[in-house]
């Protein structure tokens, strides 16, 4: 199997901190790895370096089998072209329409034409089951629909991979659904992500991988399966649990 | 009736006054302008720029803003040419411009200032993580944002500036108020006159206010700028 991307020892130190500590992870085709970990364990840095938003103090990545000089801009720009990103807070490019959001990147970064750009966004729209929003702008729409059109926007930039950092965590409950059955779509079309969310139901059901994370390293990794059964000696069970209890809603 | 006396207006005191007005706006466009610019950059510098450049911008605003814009502009005509090293002589109407410019630009920056503050910075990130560069995104997200945000303060600011513009006679420029002084010192009927020049600095205010209003509708976007978008 060919390895899309490798994070190699990665490290992070804010301060005398460290936030990351020598993380490494690999991703292939079809894999769809799951974050978990108590607030401040480092989540969120981990996916953020991954994509260079945040530049690690040690550590590569490396996109299908090539390191990343992360000197040179044109190679960022590559990694964050194949690399998507999902934020907890959408995101959205205040100024823009839903269509013009997606648009933008495609016509500065893949040099679409705007016609081109306009029909491939329209299109992602339709796949978010948003094609009736296209002229709204983000204070007109809900935040169930800020983060489809966030999706539709990463998604036309047709990347290899996709970084999910708790897409639905701002959300209100009851527009969780809307967001998670994109998600599940794109899931079960295979396209390989590593997202941090406590949705314990599509970890159970669609995750390949479960990292555990906390004071920013990965503690426990294997199968939901496996970290996840009943009675399962783990830290990932305990912390699900101790969710749950809080939260009230099913494991 | 001496007030309805229309000759006296249109031969005497309408000629001179536009003569005057015109010298105001030669005035207030160019101190517009490049005060505007100016005041970009320097809230551009005072939010982007490194730590002494940052300190630089903020205490030559902090000083124009200090000291009151009739002293600036004695210090610029009057003053300079007494210099202990160099002495610098600026006509009137250069000291005026120059003032001016320095005035408006001080306070128009920090309008750009608070409009670049203001910009939500997940934004950027996210202009990033799609392979956008830094001048990509100031230039398709930041600009656009920031410029609407600023347009109703700098707007008024240059409304001020229409009217401070009239501190130019200090200097002895003679625009639209020096143009009235002195015909009220001819005519002995100030009355009249000044309320006349006041007419025409109200209607600069109003076309100034309507051009940006029509401006603002322009660049309208819903909801954009409210504080739960
Ligand atoms: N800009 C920053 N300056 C200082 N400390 C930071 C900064 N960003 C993150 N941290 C610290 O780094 C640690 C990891 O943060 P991170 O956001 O990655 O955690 P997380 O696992 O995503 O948490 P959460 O579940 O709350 O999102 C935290 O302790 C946080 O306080
Ligand atoms: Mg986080």
């Amino acid at each position: 199997m060919t390895t899309l991307l490798s994070v190699k020892n990665i490290s992070v130190t804010l301060g005398n901190r460290k936030i990351l500590d020598n993380v490494s992870l690999d991703m292939h085709a079809g894999d769809l790895k799951v974050l978990i970990g108590p607030s401040g364990a480092g989540k969120s840095t981990l996916l953020q370096c991954i994509n260079h938003l945040i530049t690690p103090d040690e550590g590569e990545i490396h996109l299908e089998g090539k390191k990343i000089n992360t000197q040179s801009n044109a190679e960022l720009c590559h990694l964050r072209q194949n690399v998507g990103m999902i934020f907890q807070d959408f995101n959205l490019f205040d100024h823009l329409t839903a269509l013009d959001n997606i648009c933008l990147a495609l016509v500065k970064v893949r040099k679409l034409s705007k016609d081109e750009a306009q029909k491939r966004a329209r299109k992602e729209l339709d796949r978010v089951g948003l094609s009736n929003r296209a002229g709204l702008y983000p204070a007109q729409l809900s935040g169930g629909q800020k983060q489809r059109v966030a999706i539709a926007r990463a998604l036309a930039m047709q990347p290899k991979i996709l970084l999910l950092d708790e897409p639905t965590s701002a959300l209100d409950p009851e527009l969780v659904g809307e967001v998670m059955n994109v998600i599940q779509d794109l899931a079960k079309g295979g396209m390989p992500m590593i997202m941090a969310t406590h949705q314990m139901d599509f970890v159970r059901s669609l995750a390949t991988e479960v990292l555990f994370m906390e004071h920013g390293t990965i503690i426990e990794q294997d199968t939901p399966k496996v970290l996840l059964a009943d009675g399962a000696k783990t830290r990932t069970l305990d912390f699900c649990s101790k969710l749950n209890n809080l939260k009230g809603c099913e494991l | 009736m001496e007030l309805l006396d229309l000759a006296f207006y249109t031969e005497r005191v309408i000629p001179k006054l536009n003569e005057g007005l015109i010298e105001s706006l030669w005035l207030i466009i160019p101190a517009s302008l490049i005060g505007g610019s100016f005041g970009v950059l320097m809230g551009v510098l005072r939010v982007f720029g490194t730590k002494w450049i940052k300190k630089i911008a903020d205490t030559f605003v902090a000083v124009i803003r200090g000291v009151p814009l009739t002293i600036q502009l004695m210090i610029l005509y009057f003053g300079l040419p007494y210099l202990p090293f160099v002495k610098i002589f600026l006509t009137p109407y250069q000291a005026a411009l120059i003032g001016f410019i320095f005035c408006t630009g001080a306070y128009q920056s920090e309008y750009i200032r608070g409009a670049l503050l203001s910009i939500k910075q997940g934004q950027i990130k996210a202009g990033q993580a799609l392979g956008m560069t830094k001048l990509q995104i100031i230039w398709s997200v930041i600009i656009p944002q920031a410029f609407r945000k600023a347009i109703p303060g700098c707007g008024n600011e240059i409304i001020y500036l229409i009217k401070y513009s009239s501190l130019a006679y200090i200097v002895t420029h003679i625009e639209l108020t020096g143009e009235a002084k002195i015909l009220v010192s001819r005519t002995f009927r100030p009355t009249e006159i000044y309320l006349l020049a006041g007419c025409y600095y109200l209607f600069l205010v109003t076309l100034a206010t309507w051009i940006l209003h029509a401006l603002e509708r322009k660049l309208y976007i819903p909801g954009f700028g409210k504080a739960n978008s």
